[in-house]
């Protein structure tokens, strides 16, 4: 069977642009097809911005790679006309269940909260979700939507300017130049970009591999993640089983620092491993194998002028907690409404710099957390050992000992709390849905909240007289009531009897107040497209 | 008298978790040991109480690798 990896799905066909007299000049250039750079691209032409997005190959990625979306990616996916196809494809999962040597200590349900479209995750191979952006960002294509994709065209040289940036681009056919007004660069953890630029990528190397296999099989284990400490299959080490759709299953298997890590990578090393693991008699093929180690790292600024760092490019994490891709789909949706603001002259250049502090506070924070689940699976020292296996000793008995047990603090949406674009509370309503949080959902209707909101600003009424913001066009008016509505009533007005919130185009919460106010609706508007004079930018 | 709480009691453990272990970081086997003990004395003292002391140890007597499963 010919797998959706060996296929071409966007074979390199000559440009016009390749004959070009002198440089054909983009509004927008993405450097890497991945994940980040397919969802930028999308964003970006839905916006009606124009983007050509450039990679060295023509297929999506071998391996299954990332396999663990959490909701708001998949609530990202839906505005980028890809969350039904990814949430239908992908294993939907809650449970978890943890093993310390021979024991099975305990279980966990991630207990999805009601009211809410999508789950707390899905299980989906990288490639599957790959597919689904090429093949909507080829849907917009056809519909006569600005976007392309060229394939097997390598960038060799990045020339900066004040008002462009110019590539040298190879492809079969030779090399031609391009300039862009703005250069987005996706081109994931080994960043040739950033490596052209000479940019720094400063962070913290743990000394340790895990093999990573993918094995499809026939098995009944059920659909949770068992995570092993100290198995007696993997000795000292750590394990790590999941389900992907296709019968397609997830091994992780820790190996330790010293190792051959060429050896390791061989079948005949791999299947009395997996066997040991999965019992003699599982019947099993291997899809894929590799062995990594990895680095908890980021770059001190995502912004070089008119060159953005987003995704792997800009930040790498350990794979424990699923905050590499799904934190790269909330930089893109960070960017995008930003870049396409400043591209339309309707907000200063310098709203680009909120990204650079939002999604290094994001990075921050994944890195803090992708540390803390390393330090616990591969302890550092001997008395974190000791402190590691008490914690899981006492887990089997005691509840209170299970926060502490980490295998992974699975991925969720960044708050930016303090951020430059918010607008401080000026009365009591819920946390859940604070400035700088990403709007609550909550079932509206037949439909659900987030699906109702626009594609630039919101501004919600709930049962409150519903204004119209002055001169400002751009703004969606959504009038609601949460009279019948709890979980609406409970998510966004708590103790108040009505209130407004105005929500950004990537739905964080600018600002919201119990009551009409439009100079305060005004200034909020201004400060969350850094127009707001005396403000973060002075 | 009131029990020994054996339910999540922590806001946030796992900062807790990283600054236990943080504070044993470049310390020699022995120096370590001496810190737990300390620590151990420190915590028993701000609890006081006797009856929940005794049955903190034995909660942590009884949880071995022999004695579960």
């Amino acid at each position: 069977m010919t797998k959706i990896f060996e296929t071409p799905l966007y074979p390199y066909s000559r440009h016009p642009d390749q004959d070009a007299a002198s440089p054909a000049r983009h509004k927008v250039i993405v450097l890497g097809a991945g994940p980040v750079g397919l969802a930028a691209a999308i964003d970006l032409a839905q916006r009606g911005v124009p983007v050509v997005v450039l990679d060295e190959n023509d297929r999506v990625s071998s391996g299954s790679r990332a396999i663990c979306f959490s909701k708001r990616t998949l609530e990202i996916l839906d505005r980028l006309g890809c969350g039904d196809i990814a949430a239908e494809t992908g294993v939907t999962w809650n449970k978890g269940r943890v093993f310390f040597d021979e024991r099975d200590i305990f279980e966990f349900n991630l207990l999805p909260e009601e009211g809410h479209k999508r789950p707390a995750f899905i299980n989906l191979q990288q490639y599957y979700l790959e597919q689904f952006l090429v093949e909507r960002a080829q849907a917009l294509a056809a519909e006569g939507k600005p976007i392309e994709i060229r394939g097997r065209n390598r960038v060799e040289a990045i020339g900066r300017h004040s008002d462009h940036v110019r590539l040298e681009v190879e492809t079969p056919e030779g090399p031609y130049e391009l300039q862009a007004d703005w250069l987005i660069a996706c081109d994931g953890a080994n960043s040739p970009t950033r490596r052209m630029m000479g940019l720094d990528f400063v962070g913290r190397v743990f000394e340790d591999n895990f093999l990573i296999a993918d094995v499809v099989m026939k098995a009944d284990f059920p659909t949770e993640r068992w995570f092993w400490f100290d198995p007696p299959f993997n000795r000292g080490q750590s394990a790590l089983l999941h389900r992907q759709p296709d019968n397609v299953w997830r091994i992780d298997l820790q190996l330790g620092w010293d190792i051959d890590r060429e050896a390791e990578k061989q079948p005949e090393r791999v299947i009395p491993r997996l066997k040991a693991m999965l019992g003699e008699d599982v019947e099993f093929e291997l899809e894929w194998v590799s062995i990594y180690t990895f680095q908890c790292r980021r770059m001190e600024k995502f912004r070089h002028g008119r060159v953005i760092f987003a995704g792997d490019a800009a930040h790498q994490v350990s794979p424990f907690g699923a905050r590499g891709a799904n934190s790269g789909l909330q930089d893109t949706d960070n960017l995008c409404w930003k870049l396409a603001r400043v591209l339309d002259g309707s907000a200063p250049e310098s709203l680009l710099d909120s990204y650079d502090w939002e999604r290094v506070y994001g990075a921050d924070e994944n890195i803090m957390n992708s540390t803390r689940s390393t330090e616990f699976i591969t302890p550092k020292s001997e008395i974190s050992r000791v402190f590691r296996d008490a914690v899981l000793d006492l887990a089997a008995r005691h509840d209170f000992a299970r926060p502490m047990v980490n295998s992974g603090r699975l991925s969720v949406p960044c708050i930016y709390d303090d951020g430059p674009l918010n607008t401080e509370d000026s009365a009591e309503m819920p946390a859940c849905a604070r400035p700088g949080a990403p709007l609550p959902d909550a079932p509206l209707g037949d439909g659900w909240l987030l699906d109702a909101l626009g594609r630039d600003f919101t501004l919600l009424a709930i049962d409150t007289p519903c204004p119209e913001p002055a001169n400002q066009a751009e703004v969606t008016v959504l009038p609601l009531s949460a009279k019948d509505n709890p979980i609406l009533a409970k998510r966004l007005l708590g103790a108040q009897s009505g209130a407004l919130y105005l929500i950004r185009p990537d739905h964080h919460v600018a600002a919201r107040w119990p009551n009409h106010d439009a100079l305060a609706i005004e200034t909020a508007l201004r400060r969350s497209v850094a127009m707001q004079q005396g403000g973060w930018n002075a | 008298m009131p029990d020994l709480n054996l339910t999540r009691n922590l806001a946030d453990a796992d900062r807790f978790y990283a600054n236990l272990t943080a504070v044993h970081d470049g310390l020699s086997k022995a120096d370590s040991d001496a810190l737990n003990a300390r620590l151990i004395l420190i915590l028993a003292n701000h609890i006081g109480d006797e009856f929940v002391l005794e049955q903190a140890l034995i909660a942590a007597s009884e949880v071995s690798r022999q004695s579960v499963g």
